[in-house]
């Protein structure tokens, strides 16, 4: 119970830290790097919380694919950054006020609810005890039943996304000799090699 | 032994950083698509932490469908991001008006 509760201080404090440095990191590699250590983190808050399945989803999908996305644009744009942060110091104060009154507001939910007396009953799908059934079968079997079409929709969302950045970031670049397979196949000897006769040392004329 | 209050506690402090990221760095659309991203993952820290509160997998269900827009909002976002700096030379944010009249 003791390392419980250390190793949730330990994902917490840099869960947090990790993201304060992502949002004032001087540079976005800097960022995106702090922002993987956020997610991984907050990876092992949802292990200390059982959700296994989401905390290896964390790691696989924020760190291994939309953090190396970061890191491929950011590596990509020639943008003076440093230009950027010239006077960011004016926003400190509108930000801080913002962050002041979110965090009342938060608060106030935080500390003062309750639970309703039905929530026993009303529960959609109780989590099944660990010695009967891990979290990623379960989850499984939850998603690929109840949650059918809309774990579909997912799918289809991302499908979507996939297209969308295709169709947004490719172009047909002009002036560049590329290679233009059917054409190559299409190519006809008789169009394009001429056989002449010539007469014996008619081509060379002394 | 650590409550669900702790764990509201994380992500409201990270939804409030997701936010003032956004305010600090009101130029640069990259880290403001990290602050959103931080923002979101704080949601999915209360979606998780409710649904092991209560016993009910509904919550991480739901979180894995927050996973997915997320990814999906970061891939366009920064297509878009490509784009317009193809296009301008410059992602600054001040520069997306072109369609105000």
């Amino acid at each position: 119970m003791m390392i419980q509760i250390f190793a949730f201080y330990l994902f917490a404090l840099l869960t947090l830290l990790a993201a304060l440095s992502v949002v004032f990191a001087r540079h976005p590699v800097h960022a995106v790097l702090w922002l993987i250590l956020a997610f991984l983190s907050s990876a092992g808050l949802f292990v200390l919380q059982g959700a296994e399945y989401v905390a290896m989803l964390m790691v696989i999908v924020y760190v291994g694919a939309v953090a190396v996305l970061f890191l491929f644009v950011v590596m990509m744009l020639d943008v003076d950054f440093a230009a950027f942060r010239a006077n960011t110091a004016r926003y400190i104060p509108l930000g801080l006020l913002m962050a002041a009154v979110l965090v009342m507001i938060i608060g106030l939910a935080v500390g003062d609810w309750t639970t309703s007396s039905q929530m026993a009953e009303r529960r959609q799908s109780l989590t099944p005890l660990i010695d009967e059934n891990h979290n990623t079968s379960a989850l499984g079997e939850l998603i690929y039943t109840d949650y059918v079409f809309l774990f579909q929709s997912a799918g289809l969302i991302l499908l979507v996304a996939m297209i969308g950045a295709i169709v947004l970031t490719h172009r047909q670049r002009k002036g560049i000799k590329r290679q233009n397979v059917l054409s190559q196949m299409y190519r006809d000897p008789k169009a394009s090699v001429a056989l002449k006769d010539l007469k014996v040392s008619d081509g060379n004329p002394q | 032994m650590i409550g669900l209050e702790h764990y509201l506690v994380v992500a409201m402090a990270l939804f409030v950083i997701g936010v003032f990221g956004i305010f600090l760095n009101r130029k640069n659309v990259i880290v403001i698509l990290m602050s959103i991203e931080l923002m979101l993952l704080a949601v999915n820290i209360n979606l998780v932490a409710f649904s092991t509160h209560h016993g009910d997998l509904t919550g991480q269900v739901f979180t894995l469908f927050v996973l997915t827009v997320a990814a999906a909002e970061a891939a366009i976002g920064l297509a878009i991001l490509v784009c317009f700096h193809r296009n301008r030379h410059s992602i600054a944010v001040d520069d997306v008006s072109l369609m105000r009249g």
